[in-house]
């Protein structure tokens, strides 16, 4: 009987099976943030457990309030700081050269196809986008991969998501996964892993897979994944150069981790994106979502372009393309937080951070900030946002704030029109 | 291993996700106990009042999909601190449900139906667990019983008070 992807890895990575339906696996990577990891850090200090399996497996960053914006916020990055030198974390990202995990840690190289990956991030799902079995976990579960380098997952049942058909203009992998969430529901893929094929999938760059996978979660599942292939050599290419004499042969290697023909899904769902339009979410659970024409009009005060699931280069060039020659209206205020340094000096050099500061967009620095409300944008009661964030909870960006969440040219488009609006008549 | 059981709190709502059980605003805090003031500060629930109905109660149960959303095992830790030691609910998320179990505490699923009879059972409900026997007597105006299901990894965990503990005994 054929294999999944999910259920090869498995089997690479296997340390144990307590029972029949658990399984403790090896870790490849385990990636650390300043705001889940420090409780872990002092808790294992106060077991007399300060050990960490291998400094080279674990990734760490200040990346969600950065600057640190008070005594508290600064007391996180220090424990974590101090944690990454005493234990030798060569790859600790602080203020300087520190962005948003999920977009640094690809930029960096650190995902590869075929790799187990925790963090405590819900939203570490993202990088399933290299083929990799990645998955946000707790404070504890982290602990016990910072000190074991193992985590214990149910075995996976698979649902394959078939992404066919051709994306019109404006219309991009936020909106086909928005699309999808609205199906599947926000806990129809609990204990679940989606895979994400087909033509339209193969057609994405690895920017655009990260968004898809990303928003697993929002589904309820365990992570996301797409097969690695060219796309995914000649993105990890500068990093895997010395492993491999071609991409050609490290795209060969990678089909190690390709589901069989014959492999076992729960469920295949299909989409046809030919007719899809840009999407939006209302109310307060990312499932709720429209067609952005049946929102048309409803007033915004802010618009946020940033985050793990849009912060990327390529967001930022789709928001530009609405943006150049036009300015935001004066009834909003637009923030902008690339999500890395890399995105933001690639910005800066292709003009796109300049679009954006004429239009009237201030520029943060890299960070989480706003995405969950805690610096650099967060919202009064009341005020309503759009975002090219991941969740609309209630309270999510900020206590008593509304969240509307769509792509970066549907939230460019809404700056210059000051509400929602169809972004696809100022691509014209 | 902790003890389970103690009086209900009903949550009558599906998909309560971890960032309505403890804001973003106070993961900056740096122990536990820091967090007990604001358990579901943001749960919107017409007519949920925190403070007041938190009080004395051990059990929360609530619908489908209970603690979606962020990772955060601060909203596992704030029930913690607020003697909080069960969640009954008709499903859980994922990463939610680990955490309880990884910090030794128990999260049980119900059916739909079962669900609904406890939420109907009228006055103040208190739930006995008997962990041994897969069972939850709930007495409230009236009474019921109803049999569990619990992995075994997870019902290990839960008898090492933790994944820490298990980890640390077998890894």
């Amino acid at each position: 009987m054929g294999q999944t992807i999910v259920e090869k890895i498995f089997a690479a990575h296997r340390r144990d099976t307590p029972t029949p339906e658990n399984i403790i696996l090896d870790l490849d990577v385990v990636m650390c943030h300043e705001i889940t990891t420090p409780i872990a850090i002092t808790d294992l200090e106060a077991r007399g457990m300060d050990r960490v399996f291998d400094p080279d497996k674990i990734k760490a960053v200040i990346d969600h309030v950065t600057p640190a914006k008070d005594s508290k916020t600064a007391t996180q990055g220090k424990i974590l700081r101090d944690w990454a030198r005493r234990h030798n974390i060569r790859d600790f990202f602080d203020i300087g050269r520190n962005g948003v995990c999920h977009a640094l840690f690809p930029e960096k190289g650190f995902i590869r196809p075929g790799y187990t990956v925790i963090m405590g991030d819900s939203h570490t799902c993202t990088h399933g986008a290299f083929g990799a079995f990645a998955a946000g976990v707790g404070t504890t579960d982290l602990e016990v991969g910072i000190l074991k380098g193992v985590c214990s997952f149910r075995l996976p049942r698979t649902i394959r998501v078939e992404i066919t058909g051709e994306l019109s203009a404006g219309v991009y992998a936020k909106d086909v996964i928005l699309n999808i969430i609205k199906e599947i529901t926000v806990n129809g893929a609990t204990d679940r892993v989606l895979e994400f094929g087909g033509p339209v999938v193969d057609a994405m760059s690895m920017e655009a897979r990260m968004t898809l996978c990303n928003m697993a979660i929002e589904a309820g599942a365990t992570c996301g994944i797409c097969l690695p292939d060219q796309t995914t050599a000649e993105y990890l290419w500068p990093f895997i150069k010395d492993n491999y004499a071609t991409v050609d042969q490290a795209v060969e290697d990678f089909n190690q981790w390709h589901s069989d023909p014959d492999a076992v899904y729960e469920q295949v769902l299909r989409f046809d994106v030919s007719s899809l339009v840009p999407q939006v979410t209302y109310g307060f659970k990312p499932d709720e979502v429209k067609d952005i024409t049946a929102m048309e009009g409803v007033p915004v005060d802010q618009i946020y372009i940033g985050s793990c699931t849009n912060g990327r280069i390529e967001d930022l060039r789709e928001a530009a393309r609405v943006l150049a020659g036009r300015k935001i209206s004066d009834q909003v205020r637009g923030v902008l937080s690339p999500a890395t340094p890399g995105v933001y000096s690639q910005a800066l050099e292709e003009g796109i951070i300049k679009i954006f500061q004429d239009a009237g967009f201030c520029v943060t620095n890299p960070t989480c900030g706003a995405c969950l409300g805690m610096s650099t944008g967060v919202l009064a009661e009341g005020e309503i946002c759009a975002s090219t964030t991941n969740r609309n909870f209630n309270g999510r960006m900020g206590k008593g704030g509304i969240v509307h969440l769509m792509s970066p040219l549907s939230a460019a488009a809404a700056a210059v029109a000051g509400k929602i609006t169809d972004p696809r008549p100022m691509l014209a | 291993m902790k003890q389970f059981g103690g009086q209900a709190l009903f949550l009558d709502r599906s998909d309560i996700n971890t960032d309505e059980i403890i804001p973003a605003k106070y993961l900056t805090e740096n122990t536990k106990m820091d967090l007990k003031p604001y358990a579901l500060e943001d749960l919107k629930l017409s007519g949920f009042n925190p403070a007041r109905d938190l009080e004395n109660k051990s059990v929360i149960v609530s619908r489908a999909n209970f603690g979606c959303g962020s990772s955060r095992e601060h909203a596992v830790w704030v029930f913690e601190v607020n003697e909080i030691n069960t969640v009954i609910a008709e499903s859980f998320a994922r990463i939610f449900r680990q955490n309880m179990y990884n910090c030794g505490m128990l999260a049980i699923e119900l059916s739909a139906a079962d669900i609904d009879t406890l939420f109907n059972l009228g006055g103040d409900v208190t739930i006995e667990v008997d962990l041994a026997e897969s069972k939850i007597k709930a007495r409230g105006k009236q009474t019921a019983e109803f049999s569990f299901s619990l992995n075994e990894f997870d019902r290990k965990l839960v008898e090492a008070g933790g994944w820490l503990n298990y980890a640390d005994l077998h890894y």
